[in-house]
């Protein structure tokens, strides 16, 4: 495959089987590998078209300075579009998040501000809106409300998938920006409306959760529940777990959000199974392992590594 | 029949500290009613009127009982009940 340049590579990624994973004959798990993406994740690709529709709408002028709130990925793909494109990033983004994914941004050349840990990802955000206040001249493109970044799930993501697996009955994605579900359960709604939209949530240590009012919490602004099916907490533990299970059995290296997705995607398996219906559930690998590897998950044992990632934002 | 709440950090003024409080119910409509008698003020920090707050999340054995019933949601001895605040990722 030959494109003209790198952003032009983003997406069209493979969808594999996992044959040693899937519980039968009839019952099958299959894996789209966004680590396959330039920066290695599925961010890359919310990260370009936010950035290509802020241009077509003129936001964007050389060398303007773009603010975001990210526990990593959103920020890593920004700052290699940015790059590339010609302007300087600011990302807020929490201190409980492994030293790989600041060198990354840091390699891309992408400013941090760190927040504070307690609190996780919702303080970032409300960090970067206090910042944005303070330099009206920065522009935030935020991935929580930002339709491109569900947009482009829509027209990319979603028809891949459908193109590859044409019989597919699950979709089994994670939640955090809720851009990927927004985007594939919506286009499922209108091309396929029987495939089950699935979503898995990574539940972390309580500091993460803070001491705030409940009614501070937050939800994205993107974030529409008619689109989903149903949803899935799944712990450090189980994600590990699977995490492991994904590399010992099909050869897949990948991140810890991936490990819950591939949970909450066998609990769907194990159901189909035991309705003696027959599925085939896409789901999404978000990353590689590399940046998660100093957090301990992939040494040890499972007690080890649960204790490791207690605090950490570990997806 | 016994169902475990896990009670997040914020709520745990309520029950004296405690991380997890045993309760009963068939529904989680009743677990919270049953919770509330225990620890009083609970109930209205998760429940407004008859649905759940908006950044309270509420799962079944991992299961987010919005989409399995809401208040509705049948209970079974042994079910563990998470609550926590909704928090962004990505």
């Amino acid at each position: 495959m030959r494109f003209d340049s790198l952003l032009d590579s983003v997406g069209r990624t493979p969808l594999v089987g996992l044959p040693t994973l899937s519980p039968a004959r009839d019952v099958r798990l299959w894996a789209k590998l966004e680590d396959r993406n330039p920066t290695g994740s599925v961010k890359d690709r919310a990260a370009l078209a936010m950035v290509s529709r802020a241009e077509t709408a003129g936001l964007l002028r050389p060398g303007c300075t773009l603010l975001e709130p990210t526990s990593g990925n959103t920020g890593i793909a920004l700052a290699m579009v940015a790059r590339l494109r010609g302007y300087r990033l600011v990302c807020v983004m929490p201190e409980n998040t492994s030293p790989e994914r600041r060198q990354l941004l840091a390699m891309w050349g992408a400013e941090i501000v760190p927040s504070p840990a307690a609190g996780g990802s919702n303080e970032a955000v409300r960090v970067a809106k206090e910042l944005a206040g303070d330099h009206p001249d920065w522009v935030m493109l935020y991935q929580y409300g930002n339709a491109a970044n569900a947009d482009v799930h829509y027209e990319t993501t979603g028809p891949e998938i459908l193109a590859d697996l044409p019989d597919v009955t699950h979709i089994v994605a994670g939640l955090g920006t809720t851009g990927t579900l927004m985007g594939v359960g919506r286009y499922f709604r209108e091309h396929r409306p029987q495939v089950r939209i699935v979503a898995a949530e990574p539940r972390y240590g309580e500091l993460v959760y803070g001491l705030r009012n409940l009614d501070e919490g937050f939800v994205p602004e993107l974030y529409d529940a008619s689109l989903v099916d149903a949803r899935f907490s799944v712990g450090p533990r189980d994600a590990v777990r699977r995490t492991r299970e994904l590399l010992e059995t099909e050869g897949i290296f990948a991140g810890i959000s991936t490990g819950a997705i591939l949970h909450a995607a066998l609990a769907q398996a194990t159901r189909a199974v035991r309705a003696g219906e027959p599925a085939d559930i896409a789901f999404v690998v978000c990353d590689g392992g590399w940046k998660y590897l100093s957090t301990g998950a992939y040494e040890g044992t499972l007690d080890d590594a649960e204790a490791s990632l207690e605090g950490q934002l570990w997806a | 029949m016994a169902i475990e709440v896990r009670v997040p950090t914020i709520l745990r003024t309520h029950t004296g500290g405690a991380k997890v409080v045993s309760a009963e119910g068939a529904t989680l409509r009743e677990l919270m009613e049953d919770v509330e008698d225990t620890h009083a003020g609970v109930r209205d920090r998760i429940v407004d009127g008859a649905a759940l707050r908006r950044f309270v999340n509420v799962y079944v054995n991992d299961e987010d009982v919005r989409f399995t019933g809401g208040l509705d949601t049948p209970l079974s001895d042994g079910d563990v009940v998470v609550i926590l605040p909704a928090v962004a990722g990505g």
